[in-house]
């Protein structure tokens, strides 16, 4: 008990410290987000700081996810869907037609709420976005980053002896761990995660969110999650959505001992949602 | 009685007895004990056991009844010393139906006094409009008198045995009617037997089919070896006048078989890449707008008769390749107006259609979640299909593409209008080459019997045509579900 919350302190020291000195890595300002007639979000603005997790929590059909997919322009490939307002990485705008959405994508890596291994080998899944960008000159250094992301994926040594065998044949946790393996073989710079939890069962959970703290210190990163614990878990930053709107932004840690807002506090208390 | 009158009757049966049933159902529940069925499941019951055991009864017996009664008249006619003894006979059961089918339109008064020869009968018969050939004998007027007297006692017992069997299905279905009976089970196993049927009969039907070309194939191969027919090189079936059995000919596969497949490879190339082009734009990249017009559009092609595009071949295509050619060379078409080129082309694009529409189902089918992988990762939509989508869909796409290349092999009418006649072996696109289907076709036009191998050769050819699709049906269905275990 002793142990935990001398832990729990020492990771609130570190996450205010982080918070101090990380700058702003990506903006929403005045996101709105139509489905055909429907609209999905209400001009929503939040900050997504540099090299800290974000968690965006909220009941179901709040929006989080839809937010979380304009990050990388994602909500692109769906048909009838309309942005307004302005999302910036590194102060550009990432919805000016000038912007390149294939290279947007590759700065702005995703990871899916299943996992969604290519039906390729291990190795053809992690190299796929190295091929396709050009990042390896030759086979040596191609092997070198899919090793290298494996093992920042925490992975490799469970699949060093199979590296070419059907990446969907590996259990759930380990699929999902090949997917964000996957996203960090294109060296992107923000990582989003729509519920990468959700299809998984507790250790296999729990091996994800502990590469999700590990990868803070090299990635900024966007987590979508329905668990309460998991957000307080891994994230330094909470945003609470409800009906379309950003009710609350602001440090995990205060957002769960202490939230301004009642509907967040109704929310994290278990009392709807 | 007619046998359609039999049927009516027997259906009334069941009808009263559906109705008497359900009464009955309600009349015994009590409430005292609860009812296992409703009423109208004893009703249906009653009904089922009364009709089907008699219907089924009736279709035995019409196919029973109608052996039984030309093995009598076979037994009746003279002994031949012929040589062909099958063929005479067979030909003399027809004259005799022919004749005992003319004996039912007469009256009662000009039956009574029949004239006793042929020749007599002859003009009688064919002033009540029944016209028979002339090589009707005397003997045949009374087995054909004969034929009638049996079919119509035929008709009558069975007539007789089948409402009998219909009212004591009734009166068994309607005496077991109880509040316990379990009428509603005992229709749900018949409705199992009907459906199980109907998926027999199909299966049956392609026995069918196999059996009776095995037989006139192996009649085939008594005076054509296997290995001259499988391996020939040359096909020159020699047709010789009717009854004349000098001239053999020459039954080679070889040269049909490579114009088959030649013709069917020039299809799949034309109709292959557009087809799936197309399958990739209206599963990938058309807007929904789009595709509700564009993908019907292409299925109406799947609806057009072959013997259309065999004309749009004939008369467009055909001509039109030659006159390029000749423009192009100068003066002299090098290609001819039916070729494997013109039947190839035209076939294609009868297939589009089915590689577009089959793709487009295969494609559609990838999941979303590996497209979205692929997009978020920061591929394009074209990388996105190269390196993810098609190989995924892949062994979908080559199972449908067999189902289309059977097709191909096994397409008639276009390859009768614009690939020729003539049986080549050449590997010219531009020059004339033949298939098997065409063959079969030229076989088997005109009026003959089947007994030369002029003819039979048609059922040794369709037989090999049937294997030949089958095979590669088997083979696509294979892959196909070998696909569809990977997602699962």
């Amino acid at each position: 008990m002793n142990l935990m919350t001398e832990r729990s302190l020492e990771k609130a020291v570190n996450d205010k410290m982080s918070a101090q000195v990380n700058t702003i890595k990506m903006q929403g300002k005045d996101v709105t987000v139509h489905y055909g007639e429907k609209q999905a979000l209400f001009g929503v603005s939040l900050d997504v700081p540099e090299k800290m997790v974000t968690a965006l929590i909220g009941p179901s059909g709040c929006g989080k996810s839809t937010f979380l997919r304009s990050l990388n322009r994602m909500n692109d490939t769906i048909e009838g869907c309309k942005i307004g307002g302005k999302i910036t990485l590194d102060d550009e705008d990432i919805y000016n037609p000038k912007i390149d959405v294939v290279e947007l994508r590759a700065r702005v890596g995703m990871v899916f709420q299943k996992p969604n291994p290519f039906p390729k080998s291990i190795f053809e899944n992690v190299a796929y976005g190295p091929r396709i960008h050009g990042l390896a000159k030759n086979r040596h250094e191609l092997e070198e980053i899919v090793e290298k992301s494996l093992r920042r994926a925490s992975l490799f040594d469970e699949v060093k002896d199979r590296l070419h065998e059907a990446g969907t044949g590996l259990s759930g946790g380990q699929q999902q761990r090949l997917c964000i393996a996957r996203a960090i073989a294109v060296s992107p710079e923000v990582i989003l995660m729509d519920e990468p939890c959700s299809a998984l069962d507790p250790i296999a959970t729990a091996k994800v969110e502990e590469l999700i703290d590990e990868l803070r210190q090299n990635y900024t990163i966007v987590i979508v999650t329905h668990s309460m614990q998991q957000a307080a878990r891994v994230s330094q930053r909470t945003a609470m959505f409800h009906l379309g709107n950003l009710v609350e932004v602001g440090d995990t840690e205060m957002m769960f001992t202490n939230p301004t807002e009642k509907r967040t506090q109704d929310y994290i208390t278990g009392r709807f949602g | 009685m007619s046998s359609m009158l039999v049927i009516v009757i027997v259906v009334a049966i069941g009808i009263v007895g559906f109705f008497l049933g359900r009464q009955r159902a309600v009349s015994k529940d009590d409430r005292s004990v609860k009812a296992h069925s409703l009423p109208h499941y004893h009703g249906w019951w009653v009904f089922l056991v009364s009709v089907l055991p008699a219907i089924i009864f009736i279709m035995v017996w019409a196919i029973g009844s109608g052996f039984y009664i030309e093995r009598q008249a076979v037994n009746s006619l003279p002994v031949h010393n012929s040589e062909s003894v099958i063929a005479s006979q067979s030909l003399e059961l027809g004259m005799v139906s022919g004749i005992a089918r003319g004996l039912d339109k007469l009256t009662d008064q000009e039956r009574a006094n029949l004239p006793t020869t042929f020749s007599e009968l002859r003009p009688l018969l064919s002033s009540k409009g029944v016209a028979l050939a002339t090589e009707g004998q005397d003997f045949m007027i009374p087995v054909a008198v004969q034929w009638n007297k049996s079919t119509a006692r035929a008709h009558n017992i069975g007539a007789v045995v089948a409402i009998v069997l219909a009212l004591a299905g009734a009166v068994f279905g309607l005496s077991g009617v109880n509040v316990r009976t379990r009428a509603r089970n005992n229709v749900e196993r018949i409705i199992l037997w009907g459906l199980l049927a109907a998926s027999t009969i199909a299966i049956l039907t392609t026995v069918g089919i196999v059996l009776s070309m095995l037989f006139q194939t192996i009649t085939f191969f008594q005076s054509v070896t296997p290995s001259s027919f499988f391996f020939g090189t040359v096909w020159d079936p020699r047709f010789s006048a009717a009854g004349g059995n000098g001239a053999q000919g020459q039954f080679g596969l070889i040269p049909l078989l490579a114009g088959t497949l030649y013709i069917a490879l020039v299809a799949m190339l034309f109709a292959v890449p557009v087809g799936l082009f197309a399958a990739i734009y209206m599963a990938e990249y058309a807007s929904r707008s789009v595709r509700s017009v564009v993908k019907p559009l292409l299925e109406v092609l799947a609806g057009i008769p072959t013997i259309v595009y065999g004309f749009f071949a004939l008369v467009t295509v055909g001509p039109f390749l030659r006159d390029l050619s000749a423009a192009i060379s100068g003066g002299y078409p090098f290609i001819m107006a039916q070729s494997v080129l013109t039947a190839g082309i035209v076939m294609g694009v009868m297939l589009i259609p089915f590689v577009s529409s089959l793709s487009d189902d295969i494609i559609t089918a990838v999941p979303r979640s590996l497209r979205d992988g692929s997009l978020g990762l920061g591929s394009t939509k074209s990388e996105t299909v190269r390196r993810v989508v098609l190989p995924a869909a892949l062994p979908g796409i080559v199972g449908a593409l067999l189902l289309t290349a059977s097709r191909a092999i096994g397409e008639t009418m276009i390859v009768v209008l614009a690939a020729g006649v003539a049986a080549n072996l050449n590997i010219n696109p531009f020059d004339a080459m033949t298939t098997i289907t065409v063959k079969i076709v030229n076989q088997l036009t005109g009026d003959l019997e089947f007994n030369s191998p002029q003819t039979l050769v048609a059922f040794a050819l369709g037989l090999t045509l049937f294997f030949i699709t089958l095979a590669m049906n088997i083979f696509a269905l294979y892959i196909v579900r070998k696909y569809r275990e990977q997602y699962e």
